[in-house]
Protein backbone atom coordinates (compact mmCIF):
# COMPACT_ATOMS: atom_id res chain seq x y z
CA UNK A 1 0.00 0.00 0.00
CA UNK A 2 2.89 2.57 0.90
CA UNK A 3 4.55 2.34 -2.02
CA UNK A 4 6.69 4.93 -4.14
CA UNK A 5 4.30 7.76 -4.44
CA UNK A 6 4.29 8.85 -8.18
CA UNK A 7 3.50 12.46 -8.51
CA UNK A 8 0.09 14.39 -8.90
CA UNK A 9 1.46 16.80 -11.25
CA UNK A 10 1.73 14.05 -14.04
CA UNK A 11 -1.55 12.15 -13.68
CA UNK A 12 -2.26 8.74 -15.50
CA UNK A 13 -4.94 8.41 -17.64
CA UNK A 14 -6.79 6.49 -14.82
CA UNK A 15 -6.38 9.03 -12.90
CA UNK A 16 -7.72 11.61 -15.02
CA UNK A 17 -11.01 9.40 -15.98
CA UNK A 18 -11.22 8.72 -12.35
CA UNK A 19 -11.46 12.28 -11.36
CA UNK A 20 -13.90 13.55 -14.74
CA UNK A 21 -16.30 10.75 -13.41
CA UNK A 22 -16.04 11.98 -9.78
CA UNK A 23 -16.70 15.88 -10.94
CA UNK A 24 -19.49 14.02 -13.25
CA UNK A 25 -21.04 12.59 -9.79
CA UNK A 26 -20.77 15.30 -7.87
CA UNK A 27 -22.60 17.67 -10.38
CA UNK A 28 -25.67 15.36 -11.11
CA UNK A 29 -25.78 14.78 -7.08
CA UNK A 30 -25.93 18.68 -7.57
CA UNK A 31 -28.56 19.22 -10.00
CA UNK A 32 -30.76 16.65 -7.90
CA UNK A 33 -31.00 18.64 -5.18
CA UNK A 34 -31.17 22.19 -6.68
CA UNK A 35 -33.53 21.20 -9.85
CA UNK A 36 -37.57 22.38 -10.00
CA UNK A 37 -38.51 19.33 -11.50
CA UNK A 38 -39.37 16.50 -9.62
CA UNK A 39 -38.55 13.74 -11.87
CA UNK A 40 -35.85 15.25 -13.36
CA UNK A 41 -34.21 14.88 -9.81
CA UNK A 42 -34.31 11.56 -10.21
CA UNK A 43 -33.64 10.77 -13.62
CA UNK A 44 -30.14 13.11 -12.20
CA UNK A 45 -29.88 10.36 -9.63
CA UNK A 46 -29.44 8.05 -12.76
CA UNK A 47 -26.67 9.96 -14.16
CA UNK A 48 -24.70 10.20 -10.61
CA UNK A 49 -24.84 6.22 -9.65
CA UNK A 50 -23.55 5.77 -13.59
CA UNK A 51 -20.92 8.27 -12.67
CA UNK A 52 -20.33 6.04 -9.39
CA UNK A 53 -20.56 2.67 -11.28
CA UNK A 54 -18.00 4.09 -13.57
CA UNK A 55 -15.68 5.20 -10.76
CA UNK A 56 -16.10 1.37 -9.37
CA UNK A 57 -15.01 0.40 -12.56
CA UNK A 58 -11.95 2.23 -13.07
CA UNK A 59 -11.10 1.29 -9.70
CA UNK A 60 -11.11 -2.51 -10.66
CA UNK A 61 -13.99 -3.47 -8.57
CA UNK A 62 -16.17 -4.78 -11.77
CA UNK A 63 -18.41 -6.71 -9.89
CA UNK A 64 -19.04 -3.45 -7.13
CA UNK A 65 -20.09 -1.51 -10.58
CA UNK A 66 -22.25 -3.42 -12.39
CA UNK A 67 -24.55 -4.54 -9.35
CA UNK A 68 -24.14 -1.01 -8.74
CA UNK A 69 -26.31 -0.16 -11.76
CA UNK A 70 -28.67 -3.27 -11.38
CA UNK A 71 -29.50 -2.68 -8.06
CA UNK A 72 -29.61 1.28 -8.14
CA UNK A 73 -30.70 2.39 -11.31
CA UNK A 74 -32.24 -0.47 -12.34
CA UNK A 75 -34.75 -1.60 -9.20
CA UNK A 76 -34.06 1.60 -6.56
CA UNK A 77 -34.43 4.57 -9.73
CA UNK A 78 -37.15 2.92 -11.48
CA UNK A 79 -39.24 2.22 -7.47
CA UNK A 80 -38.21 5.62 -6.95
CA UNK A 81 -40.22 6.66 -10.57
CA UNK A 82 -43.16 4.85 -10.05
CA UNK A 83 -43.67 6.12 -6.56
CA UNK A 84 -43.26 9.51 -7.84
CA UNK A 85 -45.51 8.87 -10.92
CA UNK A 86 -48.15 7.34 -8.25
CA UNK A 87 -48.63 10.51 -5.95
CA UNK A 88 -47.87 13.67 -8.03
CA UNK A 89 -45.74 13.82 -11.34
CA UNK A 90 -46.05 17.27 -12.85
CA UNK A 91 -44.35 18.42 -16.04
CA UNK A 92 -42.46 21.81 -15.63
CA UNK A 93 -41.42 23.09 -12.36
CA UNK A 94 -42.71 22.72 -8.97
CA UNK A 95 -42.95 25.84 -6.68
CA UNK A 96 -43.28 23.83 -3.54
CA UNK A 97 -39.61 21.78 -3.93
CA UNK A 98 -38.17 23.34 -0.85
CA UNK A 99 -38.45 22.47 2.31
CA UNK A 100 -38.31 24.07 5.55
CA UNK A 101 -34.92 22.68 7.24
CA UNK A 102 -32.67 23.21 3.75
CA UNK A 103 -30.02 25.45 6.14
CA UNK A 104 -30.40 22.59 8.68
CA UNK A 105 -29.59 20.00 5.77
CA UNK A 106 -26.88 21.78 4.41
CA UNK A 107 -25.30 22.08 7.53
CA UNK A 108 -25.34 18.43 8.39
CA UNK A 109 -23.99 17.42 4.45
CA UNK A 110 -20.86 20.17 4.61
CA UNK A 111 -20.15 18.34 8.20
CA UNK A 112 -20.85 14.69 7.38
CA UNK A 113 -18.57 15.76 3.98
CA UNK A 114 -16.12 17.50 6.38
CA UNK A 115 -15.69 15.12 8.62
CA UNK A 116 -15.17 12.00 6.08
CA UNK A 117 -12.87 13.97 3.86
CA UNK A 118 -10.92 14.66 7.38
CA UNK A 119 -10.65 10.72 7.94
CA UNK A 120 -10.21 9.94 4.43
CA UNK A 121 -7.03 12.52 4.34
CA UNK A 122 -6.13 11.57 7.55
CA UNK A 123 -5.92 8.00 7.12
CA UNK A 124 -4.34 7.70 4.18
CA UNK A 125 -2.15 10.64 3.19
CA UNK A 126 0.53 9.29 1.12
CA UNK A 127 -0.59 5.85 0.85
CA UNK A 128 -0.61 5.13 -2.80
CA UNK A 129 -2.52 1.97 -3.81
CA UNK A 130 -1.62 0.17 -7.75
CA UNK A 131 -4.27 -1.07 -9.30
CA UNK A 132 -4.32 -4.66 -10.36
CA UNK A 133 -6.54 -5.64 -12.91
CA UNK A 134 -8.99 -8.26 -11.35
CA UNK A 135 -8.67 -7.62 -7.70
CA UNK A 136 -12.25 -6.88 -7.54
CA UNK A 137 -13.63 -9.35 -9.68
CA UNK A 138 -16.59 -11.77 -8.40
CA UNK A 139 -14.56 -14.57 -7.41
CA UNK A 140 -12.21 -12.48 -4.94
CA UNK A 141 -15.00 -10.53 -3.76
CA UNK A 142 -16.90 -14.05 -2.81
CA UNK A 143 -13.92 -15.24 -1.57
CA UNK A 144 -13.22 -12.45 0.67
CA UNK A 145 -16.91 -12.16 1.79
CA UNK A 146 -16.91 -15.58 2.48
CA UNK A 147 -13.75 -16.16 3.93
CA UNK A 148 -13.07 -13.22 5.92
CA UNK A 149 -16.10 -11.56 6.35
CA UNK A 150 -19.02 -13.99 7.40
CA UNK A 151 -20.38 -12.62 10.27
CA UNK A 152 -20.54 -8.92 8.87
CA UNK A 153 -22.47 -10.87 5.78
CA UNK A 154 -24.76 -12.56 7.59
CA UNK A 155 -25.75 -9.62 10.32
CA UNK A 156 -26.60 -7.79 7.34
CA UNK A 157 -29.06 -10.33 5.67
CA UNK A 158 -30.63 -10.56 9.06
CA UNK A 159 -31.33 -7.17 9.63
CA UNK A 160 -32.55 -7.15 6.02
CA UNK A 161 -34.52 -9.90 6.59
CA UNK A 162 -36.09 -7.96 9.86
CA UNK A 163 -36.72 -5.04 7.79
CA UNK A 164 -38.91 -7.34 4.40
CA UNK A 165 -41.13 -8.90 7.87
CA UNK A 166 -41.49 -5.22 8.86
CA UNK A 167 -43.12 -4.41 5.50
CA UNK A 168 -45.05 -7.43 5.21
CA UNK A 169 -46.63 -6.27 8.85
CA UNK A 170 -47.22 -2.80 8.30
CA UNK A 171 -48.57 -3.42 4.88
CA UNK A 172 -50.94 -6.38 6.05
CA UNK A 173 -54.11 -5.24 7.22
CA UNK A 174 -55.23 -8.43 8.92
CA UNK A 175 -52.03 -8.36 11.12
CA UNK A 176 -53.01 -5.72 14.27
CA UNK A 177 -50.93 -4.48 17.36
CA UNK A 178 -52.19 -5.06 20.72
CA UNK A 179 -54.24 -2.03 21.56
CA UNK B 1 -2.24 -2.39 -34.57
CA UNK B 2 -3.41 -5.79 -35.04
CA UNK B 3 -5.08 -5.99 -31.76
CA UNK B 4 -6.32 -1.86 -32.77
CA UNK B 5 -7.76 -4.45 -35.95
CA UNK B 6 -9.04 -7.28 -33.81
CA UNK B 7 -11.44 -4.82 -31.31
CA UNK B 8 -12.50 -2.59 -34.83
CA UNK B 9 -13.86 -6.09 -37.07
CA UNK B 10 -15.29 -7.00 -33.38
CA UNK B 11 -17.14 -3.60 -33.12
CA UNK B 12 -18.30 -3.73 -36.82
CA UNK B 13 -19.48 -7.19 -36.54
CA UNK B 14 -21.88 -6.46 -33.55
CA UNK B 15 -23.38 -3.28 -34.84
CA UNK B 16 -24.28 -5.51 -38.27
CA UNK B 17 -25.63 -7.68 -36.12
CA UNK B 18 -27.39 -5.17 -33.98
CA UNK B 19 -28.81 -3.62 -37.28
CA UNK B 20 -29.42 -7.14 -39.68
CA UNK B 21 -31.09 -9.67 -36.60
CA UNK B 22 -33.77 -7.14 -35.26
CA UNK B 23 -35.00 -6.74 -38.83
CA UNK B 24 -35.07 -10.17 -39.85
CA UNK B 25 -36.84 -11.06 -36.41
CA UNK B 26 -39.11 -8.35 -37.16
CA UNK B 27 -39.91 -9.76 -40.52
CA UNK B 28 -40.34 -13.03 -39.40
CA UNK B 29 -42.93 -11.43 -36.74
CA UNK B 30 -44.72 -10.63 -39.44
CA UNK B 31 -44.67 -13.74 -41.98
CA UNK B 32 -45.32 -15.94 -39.36
CA UNK B 33 -48.26 -14.20 -37.57
CA UNK B 34 -49.61 -13.98 -40.98
CA UNK B 35 -49.52 -17.20 -41.78
CA UNK B 36 -50.66 -18.67 -38.34
CA UNK B 37 -53.86 -16.13 -38.82
CA UNK B 38 -54.20 -17.48 -42.72
CA UNK B 39 -52.91 -13.85 -44.14
CA UNK B 40 -49.92 -13.70 -46.27
CA UNK B 41 -48.59 -10.92 -44.76
CA UNK B 42 -46.59 -8.50 -46.58
CA UNK B 43 -45.71 -9.20 -50.06
CA UNK B 44 -45.29 -6.42 -52.56
CA UNK B 45 -42.36 -4.59 -51.14
CA UNK B 46 -38.49 -6.02 -52.64
CA UNK B 47 -40.85 -8.26 -55.02
CA UNK B 48 -40.42 -11.25 -53.06
CA UNK B 49 -42.44 -12.53 -50.60
CA UNK B 50 -42.14 -8.89 -49.45
CA UNK B 51 -38.75 -9.60 -47.63
CA UNK B 52 -37.98 -5.69 -47.66
CA UNK B 53 -41.12 -4.46 -46.27
CA UNK B 54 -39.17 -3.44 -43.12
CA UNK B 55 -36.80 -0.96 -44.93
CA UNK B 56 -39.36 0.55 -46.68
CA UNK B 57 -41.25 1.28 -43.59
CA UNK B 58 -37.91 2.63 -42.10
CA UNK B 59 -37.84 4.86 -45.27
CA UNK B 60 -41.33 5.76 -44.23
CA UNK B 61 -40.66 6.83 -40.75
CA UNK B 62 -37.54 8.93 -41.65
CA UNK B 63 -39.48 11.23 -44.08
CA UNK B 64 -42.61 11.46 -41.35
CA UNK B 65 -42.74 14.46 -39.52
CA UNK B 66 -41.23 14.21 -35.58
CA UNK B 67 -44.22 15.81 -33.94
CA UNK B 68 -43.43 16.76 -30.01
CA UNK B 69 -46.52 17.41 -28.19
CA UNK B 70 -46.72 20.90 -26.33
CA UNK B 71 -47.23 19.23 -23.28
CA UNK B 72 -44.49 17.50 -23.46
CA UNK B 73 -41.13 17.71 -21.73
CA UNK B 74 -38.90 17.99 -24.63
CA UNK B 75 -35.41 17.21 -23.05
CA UNK B 76 -36.50 13.92 -21.58
CA UNK B 77 -38.83 13.38 -24.63
CA UNK B 78 -36.03 13.11 -26.93
CA UNK B 79 -34.07 11.37 -24.93
CA UNK B 80 -36.17 8.42 -24.22
CA UNK B 81 -36.28 6.27 -27.28
CA UNK B 82 -32.19 6.47 -27.00
CA UNK B 83 -32.55 5.29 -23.57
CA UNK B 84 -34.88 2.51 -24.46
CA UNK B 85 -32.71 1.26 -27.13
CA UNK B 86 -28.79 1.91 -26.84
CA UNK B 87 -28.77 -0.89 -23.60
CA UNK B 88 -29.37 -3.86 -26.06
CA UNK B 89 -26.50 -2.69 -28.17
CA UNK B 90 -23.95 -2.36 -25.19
CA UNK B 91 -25.07 -5.85 -24.09
CA UNK B 92 -24.45 -7.91 -27.51
CA UNK B 93 -20.73 -6.68 -26.96
CA UNK B 94 -21.05 -9.27 -24.46
CA UNK B 95 -22.69 -12.44 -25.80
CA UNK B 96 -21.02 -14.85 -27.04
CA UNK B 97 -21.87 -17.08 -30.56
CA UNK B 98 -19.03 -19.07 -30.73
CA UNK B 99 -15.51 -20.10 -28.85
CA UNK B 100 -13.81 -17.06 -29.35
CA UNK B 101 -16.03 -15.29 -30.72
CA UNK B 102 -17.03 -12.63 -28.98
CA UNK B 103 -16.77 -8.38 -28.19
CA UNK B 104 -15.26 -8.60 -24.67
CA UNK B 105 -15.31 -11.41 -22.53
CA UNK B 106 -16.10 -9.70 -18.88
CA UNK B 107 -15.40 -11.58 -15.81
CA UNK B 108 -19.21 -10.31 -14.45
CA UNK B 109 -20.28 -10.37 -18.06
CA UNK B 110 -23.74 -12.11 -17.02
CA UNK B 111 -24.23 -9.04 -14.00
CA UNK B 112 -23.43 -7.13 -16.70
CA UNK B 113 -26.04 -7.94 -19.22
CA UNK B 114 -28.63 -8.12 -16.61
CA UNK B 115 -27.44 -4.73 -15.29
CA UNK B 116 -27.83 -3.22 -18.56
CA UNK B 117 -31.05 -4.84 -19.71
CA UNK B 118 -32.54 -3.33 -16.40
CA UNK B 119 -31.58 0.18 -17.91
CA UNK B 120 -33.86 -0.06 -21.17
CA UNK B 121 -37.05 -0.04 -19.14
CA UNK B 122 -36.07 3.78 -17.89
CA UNK B 123 -36.36 4.83 -21.22
CA UNK B 124 -40.26 3.51 -20.93
CA UNK B 125 -40.63 5.20 -17.80
CA UNK B 126 -39.31 8.40 -19.09
CA UNK B 127 -41.49 8.38 -22.30
CA UNK B 128 -44.30 7.75 -20.17
CA UNK B 129 -43.74 10.63 -17.93
CA UNK B 130 -42.48 13.08 -20.74
CA UNK B 131 -45.49 12.62 -22.99
CA UNK B 132 -47.74 14.43 -20.99
CA UNK B 133 -50.37 12.40 -21.76
CA UNK B 134 -52.26 10.26 -19.40
CA UNK B 135 -52.25 7.10 -21.08
CA UNK B 136 -48.60 7.55 -21.71
CA UNK B 137 -48.47 8.50 -17.74
CA UNK B 138 -50.27 4.72 -17.26
CA UNK B 139 -48.11 3.08 -19.44
CA UNK B 140 -45.02 4.44 -17.72
CA UNK B 141 -46.38 3.26 -14.66
CA UNK B 142 -47.58 0.04 -15.75
CA UNK B 143 -44.04 -0.61 -17.30
CA UNK B 144 -41.84 0.05 -13.76
CA UNK B 145 -44.14 -1.91 -11.96
CA UNK B 146 -43.42 -4.74 -14.53
CA UNK B 147 -39.90 -4.60 -14.30
CA UNK B 148 -39.98 -4.04 -10.41
CA UNK B 149 -41.67 -7.52 -10.01
CA UNK B 150 -40.21 -9.68 -12.95
CA UNK B 151 -36.20 -8.52 -12.19
CA UNK B 152 -36.22 -10.72 -9.11
CA UNK B 153 -37.04 -14.51 -10.68
CA UNK B 154 -34.76 -12.80 -14.16
CA UNK B 155 -31.86 -12.34 -11.76
CA UNK B 156 -32.83 -16.01 -9.72
CA UNK B 157 -33.17 -18.22 -12.74
CA UNK B 158 -29.70 -16.45 -14.08
CA UNK B 159 -27.47 -16.94 -10.92
CA UNK B 160 -28.68 -20.70 -11.08
CA UNK B 161 -26.71 -20.92 -13.99
CA UNK B 162 -24.25 -19.43 -12.28
CA UNK B 163 -23.80 -21.86 -9.88
CA UNK B 164 -23.65 -24.43 -11.68
CA UNK B 165 -21.11 -23.22 -14.13
CA UNK B 166 -19.07 -21.96 -11.24
CA UNK B 167 -18.42 -18.59 -12.99
CA UNK B 168 -20.04 -15.17 -13.97
CA UNK B 169 -18.43 -14.97 -17.73
CA UNK B 170 -20.68 -15.81 -20.73
CA UNK B 171 -18.01 -17.63 -22.58
CA UNK B 172 -17.33 -19.09 -19.33
CA UNK B 173 -20.98 -20.51 -18.58
CA UNK B 174 -21.32 -22.12 -22.43
CA UNK B 175 -18.04 -23.65 -21.99
CA UNK B 176 -18.69 -25.31 -19.41
CA UNK B 177 -22.41 -26.35 -20.09
CA UNK B 178 -23.42 -30.36 -20.56
CA UNK B 179 -26.32 -31.52 -22.43
CA UNK B 180 -27.79 -33.40 -19.00
CA UNK B 181 -27.80 -29.39 -18.18
CA UNK B 182 -30.93 -29.18 -20.01
CA UNK B 183 -33.17 -30.93 -17.67
CA UNK B 184 -31.02 -29.83 -14.58
CA UNK B 185 -32.03 -26.22 -15.64
CA UNK B 186 -35.13 -26.79 -17.44
CA UNK B 187 -37.24 -24.73 -14.96
CA UNK B 188 -34.63 -21.79 -14.55
CA UNK B 189 -35.01 -22.14 -18.27
CA UNK B 190 -38.68 -21.37 -18.83
CA UNK B 191 -38.55 -19.19 -15.70
CA UNK B 192 -36.05 -17.11 -17.17
CA UNK B 193 -37.55 -16.83 -20.44
CA UNK B 194 -40.91 -15.98 -19.08
CA UNK B 195 -39.78 -13.07 -17.13
CA UNK B 196 -37.33 -11.70 -19.52
CA UNK B 197 -40.44 -11.75 -22.16
CA UNK B 198 -42.22 -10.01 -19.47
CA UNK B 199 -39.16 -7.37 -19.24
CA UNK B 200 -39.41 -6.59 -22.84
CA UNK B 201 -43.13 -6.07 -22.53
CA UNK B 202 -43.65 -8.67 -24.83
CA UNK B 203 -47.22 -10.00 -25.25
CA UNK B 204 -48.95 -11.81 -23.27
CA UNK B 205 -47.11 -8.98 -20.75
CA UNK B 206 -47.90 -6.10 -22.94
CA UNK B 207 -50.33 -4.52 -20.02
CA UNK B 208 -48.53 -1.27 -20.60
CA UNK B 209 -48.53 -0.99 -23.81
CA UNK B 210 -52.35 -2.19 -24.31
CA UNK B 211 -53.51 -0.82 -27.37
CA UNK B 212 -57.37 -1.41 -26.60
CA UNK B 213 -57.57 0.58 -23.51
CA UNK B 214 -54.15 2.95 -23.29
CA UNK B 215 -53.97 3.23 -27.35
CA UNK B 216 -50.05 2.60 -26.89
CA UNK B 217 -49.07 3.25 -23.77
CA UNK B 218 -45.66 5.27 -23.21
CA UNK B 219 -45.44 5.17 -27.20
CA UNK B 220 -48.68 6.82 -27.40
CA UNK B 221 -47.27 10.63 -28.63
CA UNK B 222 -44.18 9.28 -30.77
CA UNK B 223 -44.22 9.90 -34.26
CA UNK B 224 -41.40 8.91 -37.32
CA UNK B 225 -38.41 8.45 -36.39
CA UNK B 226 -38.17 8.25 -32.43
CA UNK B 227 -41.02 5.61 -33.04
CA UNK B 228 -39.06 3.43 -35.08
CA UNK B 229 -35.95 3.36 -32.20
CA UNK B 230 -39.02 2.18 -29.75
CA UNK B 231 -39.80 -0.48 -32.28
CA UNK B 232 -36.19 -1.01 -33.09
CA UNK B 233 -35.50 -1.36 -29.44
CA UNK B 234 -38.42 -3.96 -29.17
CA UNK B 235 -37.05 -6.35 -31.84
CA UNK B 236 -33.24 -5.99 -30.17
CA UNK B 237 -34.30 -6.93 -26.98
CA UNK B 238 -36.17 -9.75 -28.27
CA UNK B 239 -32.92 -10.86 -30.12
CA UNK B 240 -30.97 -10.01 -26.92
CA UNK B 241 -33.35 -12.62 -24.50
CA UNK B 242 -33.34 -15.73 -27.14
CA UNK B 243 -29.50 -15.46 -27.55
CA UNK B 244 -29.63 -14.82 -23.85
CA UNK B 245 -31.73 -17.90 -23.25
CA UNK B 246 -29.79 -20.01 -25.79
CA UNK B 247 -26.47 -18.77 -24.00
CA UNK B 248 -27.31 -19.27 -20.81
CA UNK B 249 -29.79 -22.47 -20.87
CA UNK B 250 -29.49 -24.42 -24.11
CA UNK B 251 -25.39 -24.70 -24.41
CA UNK B 252 -25.13 -21.96 -26.83
CA UNK B 253 -22.91 -22.96 -29.49
CA UNK B 254 -22.64 -26.79 -28.30
CA UNK B 255 -24.21 -29.24 -30.89
CA UNK B 256 -23.43 -31.84 -33.57
CA UNK B 257 -22.48 -31.79 -37.05
CA UNK B 258 -22.99 -28.04 -37.63
CA UNK B 259 -20.45 -24.96 -36.87
CA UNK B 260 -20.90 -23.44 -33.86
CA UNK B 261 -21.90 -19.81 -34.78
CA UNK B 262 -24.35 -21.40 -36.76
CA UNK B 263 -25.43 -23.81 -33.93
CA UNK B 264 -26.46 -20.25 -32.19
CA UNK B 265 -28.47 -18.30 -34.73
CA UNK B 266 -30.69 -21.99 -34.48
CA UNK B 267 -31.20 -21.71 -31.17
CA UNK B 268 -31.61 -18.14 -31.45
CA UNK B 269 -34.21 -17.88 -34.42
CA UNK B 270 -36.06 -20.84 -33.02
CA UNK B 271 -36.35 -18.92 -29.51
CA UNK B 272 -37.37 -15.97 -31.59
CA UNK B 273 -40.19 -18.09 -33.00
CA UNK B 274 -41.43 -19.21 -29.80
CA UNK B 275 -41.55 -15.57 -28.43
CA UNK B 276 -43.33 -14.31 -32.13
CA UNK B 277 -46.04 -17.82 -30.83
CA UNK B 278 -46.53 -17.30 -27.87
CA UNK B 279 -47.86 -13.62 -29.29
CA UNK B 280 -50.20 -15.06 -31.36
CA UNK B 281 -51.55 -17.80 -28.89
CA UNK B 282 -52.04 -16.03 -25.46
CA UNK B 283 -54.28 -13.52 -24.39
CA UNK B 284 -53.21 -10.63 -22.68
CA UNK B 285 -52.70 -11.07 -18.91
CA UNK B 286 -54.42 -8.63 -16.45
CA UNK B 287 -52.86 -6.44 -14.25
CA UNK B 288 -53.25 -8.30 -11.28
CA UNK B 289 -52.58 -11.71 -12.89
CA UNK B 290 -49.48 -10.46 -14.03
CA UNK B 291 -48.25 -9.30 -10.61
CA UNK B 292 -49.70 -12.59 -9.37
CA UNK B 293 -47.97 -14.72 -11.64
CA UNK B 294 -44.40 -13.02 -10.92
CA UNK B 295 -44.80 -13.08 -7.05
CA UNK B 296 -46.52 -15.96 -6.52
CA UNK B 297 -44.86 -17.94 -9.97
CA UNK B 298 -42.12 -17.32 -10.83
CA UNK B 299 -40.10 -16.31 -7.48
CA UNK B 300 -41.10 -19.67 -5.90
CA UNK B 301 -40.03 -21.65 -9.11
CA UNK B 302 -36.46 -19.46 -9.25
CA UNK B 303 -35.99 -20.51 -5.91
CA UNK B 304 -36.37 -23.78 -6.20
CA UNK B 305 -34.47 -24.34 -8.84
CA UNK B 306 -31.64 -22.28 -6.82
CA UNK B 307 -32.19 -25.18 -4.47
CA UNK B 308 -32.13 -28.04 -6.83
CA UNK B 309 -28.97 -26.30 -8.24
CA UNK B 310 -27.68 -26.27 -5.24
CA UNK B 311 -28.38 -29.83 -4.13
CA UNK B 312 -26.87 -31.58 -7.85
CA UNK B 313 -24.01 -29.03 -7.27
CA UNK B 314 -22.87 -30.43 -3.64
CA UNK B 315 -23.93 -33.57 -4.65
CA UNK B 316 -22.29 -34.60 -7.74
CA UNK B 317 -18.59 -32.88 -6.40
Amino acid sequence: MTEAVPSYLSPTGQEIVFLLLGAMAVGSALLVVTTRQLVHAALWLVVCFGALAGCYLVLTAEFVAWVQVLIYVGAVIVLLLFGIMLTRAPIGRTADLDSGNRAVAAVVAVATAAVLVTVVVDGFRNAYAPLDPGAGSAGELGSAIFRNWVLPFEALSVLLLAALIGAIVISRTDIRGRD
Amino acid sequence: MPEVLDVAVRLVAIVAAFLVLPLVAGQMEHKAMAHMQARLGPMYAGGFHGWAQLIADGVKFVQKEDVIPAAADRRVFGLAPGVALVPYLVVMVVIPVGPGLVGVDLDAGLFFVLAVMGVGVLGSIMAGWSSGNKYSLMGGMRSAAQLMSYELPLVLAASSVAMAAGTLSLPGIVEAWQWWWLPWQAIGGVVFFTAGLAELRRPPFDMPLAESEIIMGPMTEYTGIRFAFFLLAEYAGIIVLSALTGVLFLGGWHGPLLPGPVWMLLKVFALVFVVIWLRVSYPRLREDQLQKLAWAGLVPLALVQLALTGVVKVLAV
